[in-house]
């Protein structure tokens, strides 16, 4: 009885990590439409939540190990997986308060490490694993996809340069809101299926499902939902970093981004090196700022993100250990974490009231950053 | 520890050449698009930036549906 209620606290903890995912995550694909106007903030959120669910039910490639060989999942409890999740929470929450956009999967990772290791042992936990699962991935991902970006989106600037800009800033929104299209699909096929194989692996261990089982519907279903209906709240102030805090995003540049971060995501995994989502937009954007002009990139911005995206592995796991410690001491810890987990989310949700960011405000911002308001599509300026 | 370095290397390769060829072809589109504007204000036709244009977006349309299938059935 009590093994089978922390599997339904675990499933509903895996939800709502699945949701912090989906607005965590928006920004990657839509930041830049939103910016250059090539879509309305709502339209974008909507467009990429419908994808992102859609996403979710195409692929039918269940990864086997949620955790990808970082942990020993044969030592896991769902006590520690919960512990993992709260950690992952948190983290997210508290990322997406500050504006940064930092690596969901890191998060989750973390805190399973984290989790994994302060109650199964260390040796539980593959640290070589952590290089090359990682490591080498976090510092390629961006690097790869802002060469490519900052190739095309210089290009692009030479031939349009004596083209009419009317119709370069039409033409290149129109190719946008495709292009991101397809970062919000590929995106959904992804990062959905990691919420799917946690509750899936959690009632392995748990005997309620054979061992090797693929993910019940139900779980397919409530993992999409989850993601999307995350992806639709729209995480605004990720997308304000995104869209407008690393540099200014014309059409043209915008569309350099999403093509190259498009490419590179289903080029990594289908050649079987995966990179992060988030690291290779967030390289894309800067990569495409970089080819039109280097001095409008701000430097002290991209360096705050990179900071986030080393701690956000340390971090998410140290939650993820205090929590997974306490979560598997019985259901008084599982219920206490429960609870400060809720806490801080409350904190979180009240901090964030004072100075909200939502669809309209991340609009309005736009306008007043830039005068020449790159919403009108007919007086879009391109400068070369 | 085995960095899978040749994978990444093939990552940026491929990467590089398919978007970049892309963000050119599309660009490629929408000169193509710029001339028949310009050719239409004159009163002349302008067919031949369609056709470009045309030709184009078809083959980044190509792509595209490539990518769709490579999402949905890789």
């Amino acid at each position: 009885m009590e093994a089978s209620l922390l599997v339904v606290v675990v499933v509903a903890t895996a939800l709502i990590f699945d949701f912090t995912n989906g607005f965590h995550d928006t920004a990657n694909a839509m930041a830049s439409s939103i910016a250059t106007g090539a879509l309305k903030p709502r339209t974008a959120v909507a467009l990429s939540a419908v994808l992102n669910l859609v996403g979710a039910f195409l692929s039918v490639e269940v990864a086997k190990t949620i955790s990808g060989g970082l942990v020993d999942d044969a030592r896991i409890t769902p006590a520690v997986v919960f512990g993992g999740l709260v950690g992952a929470i948190v983290w997210n929450l508290v990322t997406w308060f500050v504006g940064l956009p930092s690596s969901s999967s890191h998060a989750l990772f973390g805190g399973l490490i984290g989790a994994t290791w302060i109650s199964a042992g260390a040796d539980a936990v593959h640290f070589a694993k952590l290089v090359d699962k990682i490591l080498v991935p976090a510092v390629a991902a961006p690097l790869v996809a802002g060469v490519i970006a900052m190739t095309g989106s210089f290009l692009t600037y030479r031939l349009v340069r004596r083209a009419r800009q009317d119709v370069v800033g039409r033409g290149f929104r129109a190719g946008q809101v495709v292009s991101a299209s397809l970062v919000s699909l590929a995106h959904g096929t992804n990062d959905a299926q990691k919420t799917m194989g946690i509750i899936t692996l959690t009632m392995i261990t748990a005997g309620m499902l054979p061992a090797q089982a693929g993910p019940p519907t139900w779980v397919v279903v409530s993992a999409a939902l989850a993601i999307a209906l995350g992806t639709y709240v729209g995480g605004w102030r990720i997308i304000r970093t995104l869209g407008k805090g690393l540099t200014s995003i014309e059409a043209p540049q915008g569309f350099a981004s999403d093509a190259s971060a498009a490419t590179v995501i289903l080029a990594s995994s289908h050649l079987g090196f995966p990179l992060s989502t988030t690291h290779v937009c967030s390289g894309s954007i800067v990569g495409a700022g970089v080819g039109r002009r280097a001095p409008d990139v701000r430097w002290g911005v991209a360096g705050r993100m990179v900071l986030a995206w080393l701690v956000t592995l340390p971090a998410s796991a140290g939650v993820g250990a205090v929590a997974g410690k306490l979560s598997s001491t019985g259901v008084v810890g599982t219920v206490a974490v429960a609870a400060m987990g809720l806490a801080v989310g409350a904190w979180i949700y009240r901090a964030s009231r004072r100075n909200p960011v939502n669809a309209e405000t991340v609009a309005r911002a736009e306008q007043a950053d830039e005068p020449e308001s790159p919403v009108e599509p007919a007086s879009a300026p391109v400068t070369v | 520890m085995q960095v899978k370095w040749a994978a990444l290397g093939e990552v940026f390769l491929v990467g590089f050449g398919v978007a970049v060829s892309v963000v050119l072809l599309f660009t490629l589109g929408v000169l193509g698009l710029s001339a028949r504007a310009t050719a239409r204000e004159r009163g002349a036709g302008g067919g031949v930036g369609q056709a470009l244009a045309g030709v184009c977006f078809t083959a980044c349309g190509g792509v595209v549906l490539y990518g769709v299938y490579l999402i949905a059935f890789g």
